[in-house]
This record gives C-alpha cells, structure tokens and sequence, in this order.
C-alpha cells in the first residue's frame, strides 16, 4: 500500500491534506480531502445494529424468512424487524413509506453512532444521498391491488402516491425527519447502489458541497411482487426447503436470489473535520471506481469488473496484495457468481493475505442497501481481526473456487487494514469501495 | 343514522390517519384543524375514506363542511340517509 501521512495527526489536532499530497505520490485522489466514516446505522434481517449484526455473521447464524408474494404465494425473503417506532410518529409511518421507514431508522442509529451534537450542526450543511436499485414499486403495486377492490376506478387511487413514489423518497423522509436542509436525493444504480451512494457522498465533501453526508443504500424490496416474478420468470429466483439455506453463492447447488430488505446508512464527514471535532473514526475511504459493462442488461461483464477493482486500486494507491478483505458481490446466480470469480482471479494473484467472502449468504440480496450492509459487516474487522465466512456451501463449485475463500466458518488473520467492497447490479453498473483502518500506513 | 353516529364515522376515520392524537377530548363545535395535527392532505384522507367505506362523496367545493365534527354531521346526514343508513 502506498505510503500516506495517516495517523500522523492527534484527534482535534487540523490536518493540512494539501501539504500531504507529496507523501501519496501516485494516487489520483491525493490531492482531494480525505474522507472518514464517523457513524453507522443498519437494519438488516439478522440484526439492527451493528454488534448484532455482526455477531451474527461470526456465529454463521442466517436468518430468512418464508412469506407470502401477493400473487406468487410462498417465497424465501429476508425480513427486517427493528422498531419502526423508535424515530417516527405512527402517522409518519402512515403516510410515508417503507423504505423511508428504513432510511430513517438507519440514519437516526448513525446520528447516534457518530456522537455529533446535531443541535448545533448547520442543518443547511448536511446531505443524505441514498442508494437505490429501484423505487416506487411496492406503492404502485399496492395501489393498483387497492383499486383492483373497487373496479379499477382511479378515485380511489391514493393521493399519497405521488410524494410515497418520487424517487427521492426515502432521502427525502430521512430530511423532513431530521431537519435537515442541504441537499438530498437518491442515487439509482441497480445493485451497485449502495456503493454509489456512498461513493456520491465522498465527492459531495470533496468538492465542498457539504460538510456532513448521511450516505449508503435502503431498500424495501420484498414488498414487490414484480421483483419476484421477474427473477422468477428470469431463472433467477433462490428457493430450498430451509429457507436459511436458500441464498446460497459459490455452492454447486445455488438456485438464485434471496430478495430481502435492508438498510445501511453512514455519516461521512472531511478527515479534517471529524479530527476537530474529536469524532470516534470507524474507516477511511480510501478509493473507488464506477464504471459500465455496456454489453448485456443481466450478464456481468468480468473484464469489465477487473477494470473497476484495478480503476478502485489505482486510486486508492494500492496493489491487489494491500487488499485484506473482499467482500463479494455474488448473488448466487449460476452465471452471476462465476463472472465475478473469474474477475477476482484476474485481480488478485499471488495475494496470500487477502481472504474473500460474502454476505447475502446470511442475510439474501438487500438489493440498494447490499453493497452498504455488506461493507458494514466487515467493518469490525480492523478491529477483532475476524474475518467471517460465506456460508451454506455445501459444495464448492469448482468454477467459483478462489485462493483466501473464507467457506462456512469464520478465520481469525494476523491484521485487517483494508476492504474491497464489490456491488454490480444489472444494465452493467459495476463499483468497487476500498476502505481502509484509520491510522494505518 | 344520528349525527352522533355520524360524529362517531368521522372520528373513527380521524384515528386511522392521526393515530398518534387523542381524540378524547375533541370538541364538535371547534374546527379540527384548530384541536389536531391535520393537513390538507388529512382531509383527503377523510374524503377518501369516506367514499370507500360507506360511499359518501364529498365534491370539492364541499371540503369546507367538514371543518369541525357538528359541520360534519350536519352535512354527511342527508347523504347517509340517501344511502338508506
């Protein structure tokens, strides 16, 4: 890993990122402000905060649900159950939405989390910009079954449906919630999203148009039918008689997509910042990439995937052999999941200390909020120096075997200073995140 | 149908879509968005709750009767006897 000036610096003490730009010779973002993750908070259907969540990866424990599809009966789908109430008014709940439920449950634990003194934060500074893989589904749905009750006439058709189905509803809840007046809007990048959010709060604090980012991915997607029946229809859909068993990526036997809900949503704030303030740091962003596969709307594109995590590297100052942690995207696809182990063996040669794994083994595919939840469980891992499995392979797939596959029981390494977090979603979007422990070199 | 049941309707309704106000203490005479939490987009709800569960619609420029519970049950009578309840 390249050389920077981390660490240097005590808590509260200001950090001079121009003067440091020499000391990263070779990275492409040297010259920008360093940005720092001071704050977390999730939901996902094995657990509503980050110790729980996290407790749960390491004891191998999934937790999938079976529920009934409007039209589509039974189906294997990750449910989350934290407290709706704990932020919101029951009528907010009402009239608003259920991603928007989820987006401001997680950015409240995050505010939490992040120990700011949010009455004395300029309200006016601060943007959330949320991942999203689709939006405004489940309310359509629900109102086209509604009026389906009254002979499909459109008076009864909701007034609420507009403001439920702009897609910059659940960042736009998360501001009417809080008070917040900056900037907010949703980033639509498929299962990428949740990367994509995070890496559009990045740049908002880089370019000065924010001092405080509430950022990651939500979704609310296992109230759709639609997404069902499209993978479904697709070949695509997870199913096995224990539901918990159902997302199952790398194995042989892997059938599809676990469609679950989720959310996870970080407070991003300058390096600078976070230090005067004396904020707890959790990570540091360290380098990303975006970028397309511009040749199928389903099919990965694993040239196009190696080019992302090399793109990600570059810009991060690193070399595949810095990587700790990869954290997969793989969704348990039959194609799916062998387009992204052919990318990570380009990547990752000869890199003895970077162990792999994946998470929509425990909790299915969280859709938007995937990539983000999937980050923040292995977050902890710069500090217990766990790195948890990827479960419910009961038999590899030799196309999906990788040197540093971490297969059905956690593995304790010597040190975890980085994190490569993958997300591709369809139409060929395609992110890398590298995170990094804040104070290494 | 009495305007007390009528009173009754409509504070059903209001409990659907302000569960978190008390409506024990809830004033006929006084206007309701004088005594409750409620929008522009409350009354819609009112309105549409109104038309699925017994019927009743309530044109636009009548939205001003239902200001409080009594302008409620005087209006809402005639058009729940019309229904034949």
């Amino acid at each position: 890993m390249a050389r920077g000036p981390i660490g240097k610096g005590k808590r509260g003490a200001g950090f001079d990122f121009m003067a440091s730009g020499h000391l990263m010779e070779g990275r492409q973002m040297s010259s920008k402000p360093r940005i720092v993750i001071t704050g977390l908070g999730l939901t996902a259907p094995n657990g509503n905060s980050l110790g729980e969540f996290r407790a749960n990866l390491l004891a191998g424990k999934a937790r999938i649900a079976v529920i009934d599809v409007r039209h589509m009966g039974k189906h294997p789908a990750g449910v989350c159950d934290f407290d709706t109430t704990k932020w919101q008014k029951r009528k907010e709940l009402r009239i608003g939405t259920r991603v928007g439920s989820i987006s401001i449950f997680c950015s409240r634990e995050a505010l939490s989390d992040s120990g700011l003194d949010w009455d004395k934060v300029d309200k006016s500074r601060v943007g959330v910009y949320l991942g999203i893989t689709e939006h405004g589904n489940v309310e359509t749905e629900n109102e086209i079954h509604n009026i389906s009750q009254f002979g499909n006439d459109t008076k009864y058709w909701t007034h609420h449906h507009n403001p439920r189905t702009v897609a910059n509803n659940p960042a736009g809840e998360v501001t009417m919630n809080m008070g917040i007046t900056g900037p907010h809007y949703t980033i639509g990048a498929a299962c990428a999203a949740g990367n994509a959010g995070l890496i559009q709060a990045a740049q908002m604090l880089q370019l000065g148009e924010v001092d405080i980012a509430f950022a990651g991915g939500v979704s609310e997607s296992i109230h759709t039918f639609g997404i069902f029946a499209g993978f479904k229809n697709q070949g695509a859909l997870g199913a096995h008689e224990d539901p918990t068993k159902a997302s199952r990526p790398f194995d042989k036997n892997r059938n599809g997509i676990v469609i679950s809900e989720g959310g996870a949503i970080y407070v991003l704030e300058r390096l600078d910042d976070a230090l005067a303030r004396g904020a707890r740091i959790i990570a540091e962003i360290a380098g990303w990439c975006i970028n397309s596969d511009a040749t199928d709307a389903v099919l990965p594109n694993p040239e196009r995937q190696t080019e992302c995590v090399h793109m990600a590297l570059k810009r991060a100052g690193m070399k595949p052999q810095d990587i700790h942690i990869v954290s997969t995207h793989a969704t348990a696809t039959a194609l799916g999941d062998i387009q992204e182990c052919t990318a990570l063996r380009n990547v990752f040669t000869d890199c003895p200390d970077t162990k792999i794994n994946n998470t929509k083994s425990f909790i299915g595919h969280c859709m938007g909020a995937a990539g983000a939840l999937e980050l923040a469980g292995n977050l902890p891992s710069f500090e217990d120096n766990w790195v948890h499995p990827t479960i419910n392979i009961d038999e590899l797939d030799p196309e999906c075997a990788m040197p540093g596959l971490v297969i059905n029981q956690p593995i304790k390494v010597a040190r975890v200073d980085t994190i490569l977090n993958n997300s591709f979603g369809m139409l060929g979007i395609n992110s890398a995140l590298i995170v990094k422990k804040y104070g290494v070199a | 149908m009495t305007k007390d049941d009528i009173k009754q309707v409509v504070l059903d309704i209001i409990a659907d879509i302000a569960p978190d106000e008390d409506l024990t203490t809830v004033k006929p005479e006084v206007r309701l968005r004088d005594q409750l939490s409620l929008d522009s987009m409350d009354f819609l709800d009112i309105v549409m709750e109104l038309r699925k569960k017994h019927g009743i619609e309530v044109p636009e420029a009548d939205y001003v009767q239902l200001a409080s519970l009594d302008s409620c049950a005087n209006y809402l009578l005639p058009k729940f006897e019309a229904k034949g309840k």
